[in-house]
């Protein structure tokens, strides 16, 4: 295990450590401490190592991950995970907005509650809250899946294309264009398996499924008051 | 009007009116037939005050000229040395700007990376991620980072020679893009991971900031990502140029991009081009101001677009204090876009060459913004490379042309000092006097 300390090591150092991981690294168990609410920690990853931060974190933690994978035994600030390609990040605390905004593939898991924004533009990532999310969650979301165990916010899936929605709670109100949908076989499957990649333990047949009506792709004007 | 008037009273001629023009009616038909606005591509047609309102006064008893063919004029520009290891080192100051694969074919990028390499300069991805083409083809290539982040992707990105975050276009100030079904194939849909034939909306705002404090940590995030390596640019429209470059700056960009209304769009609302966005004449100088009041000029580089056609253009964006410019519609041009050879198809599609601006749709006679493969097979990437190496070598000679006549050995050396106005608006604007005059409308005081 290396251990960093952040408040000694200066950000662009730890950084620069943690890109020269290859894929053939052997130096794979990374532990940062005190992170102190620092932006841009560990982001641009692109190894299979693990890091672990002892703290919180703030904007943009683990942005753009590829094949790491970023524990924060904290809460993360706004972007976190940002446009994720693949590995997994998992944060004990909360999450603020914008969370796995744009995120291509891989896996995001929060234990607390995710703010607004969450899953924003989603192109493929999977995201799994324990919690409750804020208002205009994965709004123009593209593809990937969103799961939440307690309730969502105003607004969910506003302007979505094929990105799926799995509401254990409540949903405060569906965004344009977002609708209920049945819960099919093969998404109860998916989902036991989002769930049990999360580590949660939920019952798949508790949940509602949400997503595109497919009435805005292509532009009508009896839609315009929709836009 | 009397038509049968038996009394034999003069008729009035019959008269069009100013406010209701054949255009307007025109518009008016289309909304009510269709039910929705108007879409189209390019920029600003409206005439705005514009570079031809300036004129250059060339050499005189004051200030000598350069002997053109024997006397240097150097037109390198560095880019980014502020805060990046390796800024971007150009031969010319005419850069090419960010045009989406998507709203052009595979081949026209290709094209314009050729063109640029050939007349050392760089070129720009744009909506829709980075080909292999224009990578492959461009010496220089600066990388889009867009509120759509389509095609957006780590691997891309550290390939990237610099990186533009995209606040805004002068076509569209406060817009976000579009790209309709025709133009959704197997390819452009799977870049942008969208399902195929939909209209596409690219949003308006970037998906995780706002506002300038979240700019710079996003800025400090792609350095991260990247090394600190590669310049980032900031590119916004002409909306407020004085605080939008301000903020820029301030956030730790290393070049901005001012991009004025008559800039080009692949597609928006004809309404928003027309009538959102400043002329690129009004905006040079509060961008320069804002970049002096910050004792940052020539150190942040100002790049600006929107209508340069000519190595005139070129110079007088220079002497205003721009560092650099960037082309899109005219480097179409320079490929084949318009062209009058293609008259009869633009004819079958409604329109006339130099008129066509229904990029959106896809049918391009001239198979530069389509993705029709039949089209697409019209265009010739090495002849167009060639043709946009070409124009830019002329546009370069050109303002070099001026620049020695003004007496300049390098066309950053061109100041307002070598420029007059021939309107009020232009004076303004460019803050030089109005022809004739030692004035200009706002100038403080008077002297000779
Ligand atoms: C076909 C086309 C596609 C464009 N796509 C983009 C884009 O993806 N991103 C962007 O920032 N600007 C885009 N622009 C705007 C250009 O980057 C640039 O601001 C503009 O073309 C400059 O004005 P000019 O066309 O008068 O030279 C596009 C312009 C055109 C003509």
């Amino acid at each position: 295990m290396q251990t960093i300390d952040l408040s000694e090591t200066g950000l662009r150092e730890m950084n620069k450590m943690l890109h020269a991981q290859a894929d053939n690294t052997n130096q794979t168990a990374w532990e940062i401490v005190n992170p102190k609410g620092a932006h841009a920690i560990a982001c641009g990853l692109d190894a299979p190592i693990e890091v672990t931060i002892k703290g919180s974190t703030g904007y943009y933690c683990a942005g753009m991950n590829q094949q790491a994978t970023v524990n924060i035994h904290g809460s993360a600030g706004p972007g976190t995970g940002e446009n994720i390609m693949s590995g997994k990040i998992v944060i004990e605390g909360d999450a603020s907005q914008y969370l796995g905004a744009t995120g291509h593939g891989g896996l995001i898991v929060v234990k607390g509650n995710a703010s607004s924004r969450c899953g924003i533009s989603m192109k493929g990532v999977n995201i799994v809250v324990q919690g409750n999310i804020g208002h205009m969650s994965a709004f123009m979301g593209q593809s990937g899946n969103l799961v939440v165990c307690g309730d969502a916010g105003d607004a969910l899936g506003d302007s979505c294309y094929e990105a799926r929605f799995f509401v254990r709670g409540t949903v405060k109100s569906l965004g344009a264009d977002c609708e209920k949908k049945e819960m099919r076989p093969e998404h109860l499957t998916l989902l036991q398996s989002l769930l049990d990649e999360a580590g949660i333990d939920a019952d798949p047949a508790e949940f509602t499924r949400y997503g595109s009506a497919r009435n805005l792709y292509n532009f009508d004007v009896d839609n315009a008051g929709a836009y | 009007m009397n038509k049968h008037d038996p009394k034999g009273i003069p008729h009035t001629t019959p008269r069009q009116s100013a406010t209701f023009t054949q255009d307007i009616n025109s518009d008016i038909r289309r909304a009510a037939a269709t039910g929705i606005y108007d879409i189209r591509g390019g920029g600003a047609k409206r005439k705005v005050p514009s570079f031809d309102d300036l004129l250059f006064m060339g050499a005189s008893i004051s200030r000598y000229p350069l002997e053109g063919y024997r006397e240097k004029c150097e037109t390198s520009v560095t880019i980014g040395g502020l805060h990046a290891e390796n800024p971007i080192e150009l031969d010319i100051p005419i850069t090419i700007a960010g045009m989406s694969f998507g709203a052009l074919s595979g081949p026209a990028k290709e094209a314009l990376g050729r063109g640029a390499s050939a007349a050392g300069t760089s070129t720009t991805t744009g909506d829709g991620g980075m080909t292999p083409e224009e990578r492959g083809h461009s010496d220089k290539l600066v990388y889009q980072y867009l509120p759509s982040r389509y095609g957006m992707n780590p691997n891309d990105l550290r390939k990237a020679d610099a990186i533009e975050i995209v606040v805004g276009q002068g076509a569209k100030p406060g817009g976000g893009g579009m790209l309709l079904g025709q133009k959704i194939s197997d390819r452009v849909a799977e870049m942008r991971n969208l399902p195929k034939g939909i209209d596409q909306r690219s949003a308006c705002r970037h998906p995780d900031w706002t506002g300038p404090d979240d700019l710079e940590i996003k800025i400090l995030e792609l350095r991260e990502i990247t090394g600190w390596k590669v310049p980032i640019y900031v590119k916004v429209a002409g909306a407020r140029p004085y605080y939008d470059t301000t903020l820029a700056i301030k956030a730790g960009a290393d070049a901005v991009v001012l991009d004025g209304m008559q800039g080009g769009t692949a597609a928006t609302q004809d309404v928003f081009i027309e009538h959102v966005g400043q002329p690129t004449l009004a905006i040079v100088r509060p961008a320069v101001q804002a970049l002096q009041d910050l004792g940052m000029h020539r150190k942040v580089q100002l790049i600006l677009s929107g209508g340069i056609r000519s190595g005139a253009d070129v110079a007088k964006a220079m002497a205003l204090g721009a560092d650099a410019v960037a082309i899109g519609t005219a480097a179409l041009i320079a490929l084949g876009d318009n062209d009058p050879k293609w008259e009869a198809e633009y004819n079958a599609l409604g329109t006339t060459a130099g008129a066509y601006d229904d990029w959106h749709e896809g049918q391009d006679p001239a198979g530069i913004t389509t993705q029709d493969p039949d089209l697409m097979a019209r265009f010739d990437p090495v002849e167009g490379g060639r043709r946009l190496r070409n124009y830019l070598k002329v546009m370069t000679l050109e303002a070099q042309t001026i620049a020695r006549a003004c007496g300049k050995n390098h066309l950053h050396n061109l100041e307002p000092e070598d420029l007059v106005a021939l309107t009020m608006e232009a004076a303004a604007m460019a803050q030089v006097p109005l022809a004739g005059t030692n004035w200009y409308p706002g100038k403080p005081g008077t002297t000779y």
